[in-house]
């Protein structure tokens, strides 16, 4: 039929520019990560200059210590998601019920998210300045001797950047938060007051439980984000000191636009887009699972 | 908490108030420190006020001196602002085909742009480059424009604003015999508009703020946009952190202003989109 046609052109013309899009900037990039992974190339050598190598890349990333420990530092960083959603939810819970002037509230956590997250980095080198940063000079007046050298010492520089991290993202879970809020009808609450029902009670057995999926949603995406951290690593730490806060981005980064490794670096890649896509599976399989509606 | 409950709403006010002002610190130290001379920087007890202004040098010497904060600027809202009307474009066009045009192997399509969503941008950062060098695309904006335009994101997001649209409206335009892009531009695009903001807003401060992307496509300097040219300026200026501190301000302002503007549709986005740049 004519009709049909006329529509399925039309819906074909107005996808294409996104499709093809999608198909040069996504599509054929993922399939070309897949293949270099498995070759020894660098992109400054000619393409017959390429060696498939099998899995010899992926077995080398087992025994590069650098990998295992800015793999390791991922995993430590998934810790920031837990703390900064709990944080979130306690102050979405305060600003949407017991405070005046709640969107004022909102903006004022919503401003590190908004923020480049580049001048938030070279605020906090500042601050975090071992001798004479406002943090350490603050600590010293109050009579801590010898504070931590925050950013330069190997065992707290992670610490550091997961307390960034954790300041920059509470206001884009607080905002999704204050809007499941709004959704929880306002009789459950007046119900439980009726029965005696105090505060506690109410956020244990009422918002907690009917805010879940917004949790869920909150966690996985914020592990999945977490994955990809590399512009705060970049400017705030390049990984150092001596790789204690690398993480695989910032060490694909470097194996790729410095060391011009450009095979080993793609077999990182797919290790990222592996832990991502582990994410989303246990996320569809969990969600029917976990999240009590 | 039993106790919250009664204690009166302003107690909480002011607890609240008191703990955002410890949290915006960060920022307040950072503008306080771009207004003083650089001795005062890391006096202590902190100036929170400084006692020495020095503002017109500090931002004249960022902004005139030796690194072109200006071109920066200028490069950033260009990227910006074309990243933006570019990504409407396409997005809103791809949005409205897969919720109100019922074409041959649609639910396909729209799987694989779903399907693309979940692949890591960093993960795929050297395909990029092989290809952006073969087309002759790496150190140019245009191909700094493209890479931020073409998002699954967008297409999703706009699309559910899309479904909206009560099919009742185009039906009766269809019987008058409009074709879909009379349908597209006419009636479905108005009755979306401030949808259409809010998704500009949002990719218009993804893209300001985007630093991997510049990092990787970009060599020459004079194409360098506002924060690879921030964090070069603190890495090379070395101990002038009172001029880094202004650079830092100068980064971020735009982003303030238009947060300040367009907060409704911001965090409207953000909680119904529930989606993260």
């Amino acid at each position: 039929m004519k009709k049909e046609k006329e529509e399925n052109l039309a819906g074909y013309l107005f996808v294409s520019p996104m499709m093809i899009g999608l198909l040069v900037l996504t599509i054929i990039p993922t399939i070309i990560t897949f293949i270099l992974s498995f070759t020894e190339w660098s992109f400054i050598a000619d393409l017959d200059r390429m060696k498939f190598v099998g899995f010899r890349n992926f077995t080398k990333l087992l025994d590069d210590p650098v990998f295992t420990t800015s793999f390791k530092n991922n995993l430590f960083l998934l810790l920031v998601v837990p703390v900064q959603i709990m944080i979130a939810l306690v102050f979405a819970v305060i600003i949407d019920k017991y405070v005046y002037f709640k969107s004022l509230f909102k903006i004022v956590f919503f401003m590190p998210y908004i923020s480049s997250i580049v001048a938030v980095a070279i605020v906090f080198q500042l601050l975090f300045q071992p001798s004479y940063g406002p943090i350490n000079q603050a600590l010293r007046a109050i009579g801590v001797a010898d504070p931590p050298k925050w950013l330069a010492d190997l065992h707290y520089a992670l610490p550091s950047v997961m307390l960034i991290l954790v300041w920059v993202g509470i206001g884009f879970c607080l905002v999704i938060y204050m809007a499941a809020l709004q959704a929880i009808p306002k009789d459950l609450y007046e119900s439980a007051e009726i029965d005696g029902a105090g505060a506690s009670t109410k956020f244990w057995r009422i918002t907690f439980p009917l805010v879940s999926p917004t949790t869920f949603f909150l966690l996985v995406t914020g592990l999945i984000a977490s994955f990809k951290s590399f512009d705060i690593i970049k400017v705030l730490t390049s990984g150092g000191p001596s790789y204690s806060t690398s993480v695989v981005t910032y060490y694909l980064y470097t194996t790729a636009f410095d060391n011009l490794k450009t095979g080993y670096a793609s077999s990182m890649a797919l290790f990222l887009f592996g832990c991502v896509m582990l994410i989303t599976i246990v996320q569809l399989y969990g969600q029917k699972k976990w999240v009590n509606y | 908490m039993e106790k919250t409950n009664r204690m009166p709403k302003i107690t909480l006010t002011v607890v609240m108030f008191l703990l955002g002002i410890v949290f915006l610190l960060p920022f307040i130290w950072m503008l306080s420190a771009s207004f003083k001379p650089e001795i005062d920087v890391f006096k202590y007890p902190i100036e929170w006020i400084p006692k020495n202004w020095q503002v017109y040098k500090n931002y004249n010497e960022v902004w005139f001196g030796e690194h072109p904060f200006a071109t920066y600027y200028w490069n950033s809202i260009k990227v910006s602002v074309l990243t933006t009307l570019l990504s409407l474009v396409v997005s809103s066009m791809a949005a409205y085909a897969f919720s109100h045009v019922n074409f041959k192997g649609r639910n396909l399509l729209f799987v694989i742009v779903l399907m693309t969503f979940m692949i890591p941008t960093h993960a795929i950062l050297v395909p990029q480059f092989l290809i952006f060098r073969w087309l002759n695309l790496f150190d140019s904006h245009l191909g700094l424009i493209l890479v931020g335009s073409f998002s699954a994101l967008g297409t999703f997001m706009l699309r559910q604003f899309f479904m909206g649209i009560h099919k009742d409206y185009l039906d009766a335009a269809r019987i008058d015999g409009a074709g879909q892009y009379t349908l597209f531009t006419s009636i479905a695009i108005p009755l979306v508009r401030p949808a259409l903001a809010t998704y500009a807003i949002l990719r218009f401060i993804w893209t300001w703020n985007d630093y991997t992307n510049p990092l990787i496509f970009l060599r020459s300097r004079h194409l360098e946009t506002i924060q690879i040219g921030i964090q070069k300026f603190a890495s090379e200026s070395g101990v002038y952190y009172s001029l880094i501190m202004a650079g830092a301000v100068s980064a971020i302002l735009p982003l303030i202003i238009i947060f300040m503007v367009g907060q409704k549709q911001v965090m409207e986005g953000i909680a119904l989109g529930g989606v993260k740049g």
